[in-house]
């Protein structure tokens, strides 16, 4: 059975496009760039072209395009590299909403004697401007802030943050892991310093992504070995993996009207189609811009983790804030930072759509769901019973 | 993914008894929705004391169902007395095994039939602070809990507390007291244990060394005599009496009846005295 696949973010199928792009690299083409022969030179023109490539996709030059292993490295050389390049600045500026892999780095330098200011969000998963302009300070290194949020799908304004982080003179970074293919980029006109990307997020394989170094911005590489990527990023280049990059940033720009008008009216049709059908739910973040491909919907008094065991028999994936299914005990730090109360957050599924969801997909869900939704509620000592339910919880306050 | 037992995936997926029960004799309630799960169990139970019917009504994940699912067919058939006995783990152990980061949810399964059999003999359900101190706070753990659970299964980690009980799962603020509490229910259980079968000879040798010197020697001193510890094999402990209770006609009652006794009561119930001659 082919499964309804509703978990883009978190990773993608490669593009088929993209896929025999990749592979005489993985085959006859196996030279090595730094080479030099012209077997292993004739690969660097490639690794060449998919630079180009990338740069094109985001509006930026080449040469400010760094080739790295993934979206989490991309993330932690930027950081780094900005604390090491102004020692005498301890404090960064971030959000309770990051994705773990600027959130657990920030949570590990405050461990080292770094100062971390770690700004909230609203019911909507919004972030107060305001807010951020007072957590600036002279001795702010860096602020590193997502574009949208991997879970609840919710866009920061990123162009009026790049204003007020950028007039105080303060490097920006931001995570574009989730953005990237599903929001137009121009980093022509959006004036961050550096900017991660992530390859399985949008159809290249996993285990290559980028970071973007505005030029002129202090770097010190975070591996440092050999000269590759001009001496900012060393170990020989994934090239295949790269190759494919360059292809699928290229495939996302071309197709990027797609996900905000087919993709992004399935994505509505199943949210409108699940609130109706069922009762006491709602979208996670629903106030807020989002992007087209991300639906988080609560559903009241029941938990996660049996939706999605019960969704996976019908071959539907997808995946879900609540804390069972991660082998931690709370709901997710995205839902809990936005004040989802505990009702709904358990049981929050994220569906994440791309350019490959079909229709029959959609339908899948909406067939399928409100029947799971609805045998579950039968099973709990909550459902439909609020005074109970509030009764019932002896040790915590709603 | 969670690797499942099939027990745990039928279970959950055709759980036993599910749905509310009219007129219970008796009803048990556990968890809360900010904990992300909760169980209330009912039970019917006839004059002589016999379970005859058990529904339940859980919220939370796979294995919150499949525990209560399979906590209710336990129960049926059994009297009062025998389900008394009933522990999470042998909810785990039908189940065929739960992942450790799930154990909790046969806790919770334990926890709301100690509940409902309360509810039953006219006791009032416990408070949460009336079980003992309320030691995490984000999941409503008491240190009773913490205890009970600890020496049930034989804990050894904060993790396993966490993994069985939830407490530290939060915050973490708790954590250095879940530490504190651990060590010192594992101390009581190494004192207490029966058999010494979870003691590991280390443990054992250097408890009874603890006793003997801290109790037992003092005590000969005070007549001027004294003991050597020789030798420990299992629960076989050789001493050599010295000083004056060398010779002294109540030598024997003095290692049968102080020592041997002492060390029984301390160490192991087992320990056996046996006396070289110096
Ligand atoms: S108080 Fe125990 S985890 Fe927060």
């Amino acid at each position: 059975m082919k499964p309804a696949y509703l978990d883009n973010n978190a990773t993608t199928r490669v593009a088929p496009e993209v896929l025999s792009a990749m592979l005489p690299f993985l085959s006859e083409q196996y030279g090595n760039p730094s080479s030099m022969h012209s077997f292993g030179g004739a690969v660097g023109g490639h690794l060449r072209e998919a630079r180009a490539r990338v740069a094109r996709g985001l509006s930026c030059d080449p040469s400010e395009i760094i080739f790295t292993s993934c979206g989490t490295e991309s993330d932690n050389a930027a950081i780094r590299s900005a604390l090491e390049s102004q020692p005498e600045k301890r404090h960064i500026v971030t959000t309770r909403v990051e994705h773990p892999a600027v959130l657990s780095l920030c949570q590990h330098l405050e461990t080292k004697g770094y100062e971390v200011t770690s700004l909230g969000v609203d019911e909507e998963g919004r972030l107060d401007l305001e807010e951020l302009e007072k957590s600036l300070r002279k001795d702010t290194a860096i602020v590193s802030v997502m574009y949208a949020n991997n879970e609840t799908g919710v866009v920061f304004p990123l162009p009026e943050i790049a204003g007020i982080v950028k007039s105080r003179g303060v490097l920006l970074h931001t995570d574009a892991v989730q953005a990237v293919g599903k929001l137009p980029i121009d980093l022509s006109k959006l004036p961050v310093d550096f900017l991660a990307l992530s390859g399985h997020k949008l159809h290249a394989p996993k285990g290559v992504g980028v970071l973007y170094v505005r030029k002129g911005t202090p770097f010190r590489p975070f591996l440092v070995g050999g000269h590759q990527e001009h001496g900012r990023r060393a170990g020989t280049e994934n090239t295949a993996s790269i190759v494919a990059l360059g292809r699928a940033v290229e495939l996302a720009t071309e197709r990027i009207g797609e996900e905000n008008t087919r993709v992004r009216a399935q994505r509505d049709r199943l949210e409108r189609g699940l609130l109706e059908a069922v009762p006491d739910s709602r979208i996670n973040g629903g106030g807020a811009e989002r992007l087209p491909n991300t639906l988080s919907i609560a559903f009241k008094y029941v938990e996660g983790e049996a939706i999605l065991l019960l969704m996976d028999r019908f071959g539907i994936c997808a995946s879900s804030g609540s804390a069972c299914t991660s082998g931690s005990l709370e709901p997710s730090h995205v839902l809990r930072a936005m004040g989802v109360p505990f009702t709904f957050a358990h049981g929050s599924i994220r569906f994440s759509l791309s350019r490959y969801t079909t229709d029959a997909d959609v339908d899948l869900v909406l067939k399928e769901l409100p029947p799971i939704i609805a045998r579950l509620r039968a099973l709990s000592p909550f459902s439909g019973k609020e005074g109970e339910a509030a009764a019932f919880c002896s040790t915590h306050s709603h | 993914m969670w690797e499942y037992t099939d027990k745990v995936m039928d279970h959950f997926l055709n759980p036993r008894n599910a749905g509310e029960m009219e007129n219970p004799s008796a009803m048990g309630e556990v968890g809360s929705l900010a904990c992300g799960d909760a169980l209330r169990l009912f039970l019917k139970i006839d004059d002589t004391g016999v379970i005859q019917d058990a529904k339940f009504q859980t919220f939370g994940c796979a294995s919150a169902i499949a525990s209560s699912s399979v906590l209710t067919e336990l129960l049926k058939g059994k009297t009062v007395a025998e389900a008394e006995k009933l522990t999470n783990k042998d909810i785990a152990a039908y189940l065929g095994g739960l992942p450790k980061e799930k154990m909790h949810c046969s806790v919770m399964g334990e926890e709301a039939l100690a509940a409902a059999l309360k509810n039953w003999r006219g006791e009032a359900a416990p408070a949460p602070a009336a079980e003992g101190r309320l030691v995490c706070k984000c999941f409503g753990v008491t240190e009773e809990t913490i205890r009970r659970a600890i020496r049930e299964n034989d804990l050894k980690t904060v993790e396993d507390i966490t993994n069985f009980t939830k407490a530290g799962g939060g915050c973490g603020e708790c954590a250095p007291e879940l530490e504190e509490i651990l060590a010192d229910e594992r101390a009581r259980m190494a004192s207490a244990a029966p058999g010494g079968k979870r003691m590991t000879n280390i443990q054992r040798v250097m408890l009874v060394t603890k006793v003997i010197d801290e109790e037992i020697r003092p005590a000969l001193k005070k007549d001027g005599g004294d003991i050597e510890l020789v030798d420990i094999e299992g629960t076989k402990v050789v001493v050599s009496l010295r000083g004056a209770c060398v010779g002294c006609p109540s030598s024997q009652l003095t290692l049968k009846g102080l020592v041997e006794k002492r060390l029984q009561e301390a160490v192991d119930p087992d320990i056996r005295i046996e006396e070289v001659r110096p």
